[in-house]
């Protein structure tokens, strides 16, 4: 192909494009609503993964929170109680102080941010080693029983339940994503169909002077590619900003933590811009693809 | 050179328009071919363009049998064959310089050989003048000089002209006659479809007659026949 024909191809494309404004802004927003909730899950998924992944280091211990009023006996029969359970292998205790001290360990550089508590928040806790992962939900329940308990936090729980609902989020999404991309490929025909009646008569001519099918058709493809892209920048302005508002948001509102848990943006960017833009491309290009075939009998 | 052997055609729909077919035009021939409405004229230029297949039969062009030639290949036949017709087929937003570059821009000649052919076509033509103008500001006859013009502009071996004057008044018809003799006198093989009596009387050249999808009358130096 040549240098000349390609110009040709874009301007024709471009044209076609500007002819139907309406329709065109119509086609870009309905690729880009579809791409904006498919950025919308990968955010919500992987973020959900990354929080599940690093709380994971507590996958096999069994936190029990003991209540805060007991005194040390009490506390320390509570200790002996767990012991006797079936399928604990061993418990740890950790006081108040000694979770504080760890947990200011975990937070590293951000561990300044505890010392302005007035009060320690945190519960005298056992953490219980279990003999066999699969004993767990029965160790639980006998745990449950003893008395002095403030609450139990068995994390392989919360992280089956997270990654329980990223599956579910993923999944109504993606059927979602499926129906928003047909229709957004159903506009871009239509898109292409109207471009392609403005231009019967010189296509007719062009199959008399013996213009090649692609030569005919290429023009038509680049206004469906063109639309899919300027869909996908748009998607990907909007899922940009809208995730460092909501990053800078959460940061703010919560703590600085918080931010620990979730991807950073330049992460989430690598991870969308070419996903957006070969989607984009594609749902532009066989959307014309379609009207061309329906409507173009050279 | 055009060779139709035993061609037939019938539509999709049942409709015979053509059958067994049995002719021979030469190369650099000027032939006219005319009927009644319905006979066949259209098909038998649908078929030459591969518009349209035959439903039996062989078609030659140039001693090549076009019938099996690839769809993908059909643009390429097309270079080789112009086409005009009654209703000019001009586009509107374009010079007249424009719509003839137009049918080698498709073809992707290069820009330089473009600047030397349009106006060498539009010369022949005799319309250098008008370059610069659009189709609305041309008379009927002007109009189908451009686009006799863009049909001959990539050079092919034969010209194809559906009743070429079927809108002109006779006067009018008659520079156009013109310009065609001369395409002829330089090689072109022309058919013409017709409905021009007084033409085909005068020209003098072959006549083939179609009826009902059957040659009824094949003449050199033949005459119109009909009294319509
Ligand atoms: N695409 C088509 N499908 C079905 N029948 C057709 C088609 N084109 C032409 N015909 C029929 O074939 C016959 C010949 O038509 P045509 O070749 O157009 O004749 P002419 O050009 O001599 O008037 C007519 O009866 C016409 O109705
Ligand atoms: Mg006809």
């Amino acid at each position: 192909m040549k240098i000349r024909t390609v110009k040709y191809i874009l301007k024709q494309g471009v044209l076609g494009l500007w002819r139907n404004r309406g329709m065109s802004v119509a086609s870009i927003s309905s690729v880009s609503a579809s791409l904006i909730v498919l950025g919308l899950i990968i955010t919500l998924v992987l973020n959900i993964n990354n929080v599940a992944t690093l709380t994971q280091t507590h996958f096999d211990t069994i936190q029990v929170y003991v209540q805060d009023n007991l005194s040390e006996k009490e506390t320390v029969n509570i200790g002996k109680a767990i012991e006797g359970i079936d399928g604990v292998q061993l418990v740890e205790y950790e006081s108040k102080e000694q979770a504080l001290l760890n947990m200011r360990e975990r937070w590293g550089e951000q561990g300044y941010l505890l010392e302005s508590l007035e009060e320690n928040p945190l519960p005298n806790s056992y953490i219980i080693h279990l003999e066999n992962i699969e004993l767990a939900d029965d160790v639980v329940l006998s745990i449950k029983s003893v008395e002095g308990i403030d609450e139990v936090k068995y994390y392989k729980e919360i992280i089956q339940n997270m990654l329980r609902i990223a599956g579910f989020i993923r999944t109504v999404g993606l059927i979602l994503i499926f129906i928003l991309t047909l229709v957004a490929m159903f506009i871009i025909s239509n898109t292409v169909k109207l471009a392609l009646n403005a231009r019967r008569q010189e296509i007719n001519i062009m199959k008399y002077v013996g213009a090649t099918n692609w030569f005919i058709r290429w023009p038509f493809i680049m206004e469906g590619i063109v639309l899919g892209l300027i869909g996908a920048i748009t998607a990907l302005l909007i899922v940009h900003f809208g995730y460092q508002y909501t990053f800078d948001i959460i940061t703010a509102r919560f703590t600085a933590i918080f931010s620990a848990y979730l991807i950073p943006i330049e992460e989430m960017m690598k991870k969308t811009i070419l996903m957006f833009t070969v989607l984009g491309t594609g749902v532009g290009a066989l959307g014309s693809i379609i009207s061309l075939r329906k409507h173009l009998n050279v | 050179m055009i060779e139709m052997k035993n061609v037939s055609k019938k539509y999709i729909n049942g409709v015979q328009a053509l059958t067994n077919i049995n002719l021979k035009i030469e190369k650099g021939d000027f032939a006219f071919l005319v009927g009644p409405s319905g006979a066949g004229k259209s098909t038998f230029i649908k078929l030459m363009l591969k518009e349209e297949e035959p439903s039996e039969g062989m078609i030659y062009l140039d001693n090549k049998d076009i019938t099996k030639l690839s769809r993908r290949k059909t643009p390429f036949l097309r270079r080789n064959i112009g086409v005009i017709f009654q209703d000019f087929r001009l586009l509107p937003n374009k010079t007249v310089f424009e719509n003839v570059a137009f049918a080698m821009e498709i073809i992707e000649s290069s820009s330089k050989e473009i600047r030397r052919q349009v106006p060498m076509v539009l010369g022949m033509v005799g319309l250098s003048e008008r370059a610069n103008q659009y189709p609305h500001q041309l008379s009927g006859g002007e109009k189908q000089r451009v686009s006799i013009a863009r049909a001959i502009v990539n050079n092919p071996s034969i010209l194809i002209a559906d009743e070429p004057t079927g809108n002109l008044d006779p006067e009018t018809a008659w520079e156009i006659m013109k310009v065609l003799r001369q395409i002829n006198r330089r090689g072109t093989t022309i058919l013409m479809v017709t409905h021009a009596k007084d033409i085909v009387d005068v020209m003098q050249q072959r006549v083939i007659a179609l009826e009902k999808g059957r040659i009824i009358r094949d003449e050199q130096r033949g005459a119109y026949g009909y009294e319509d």
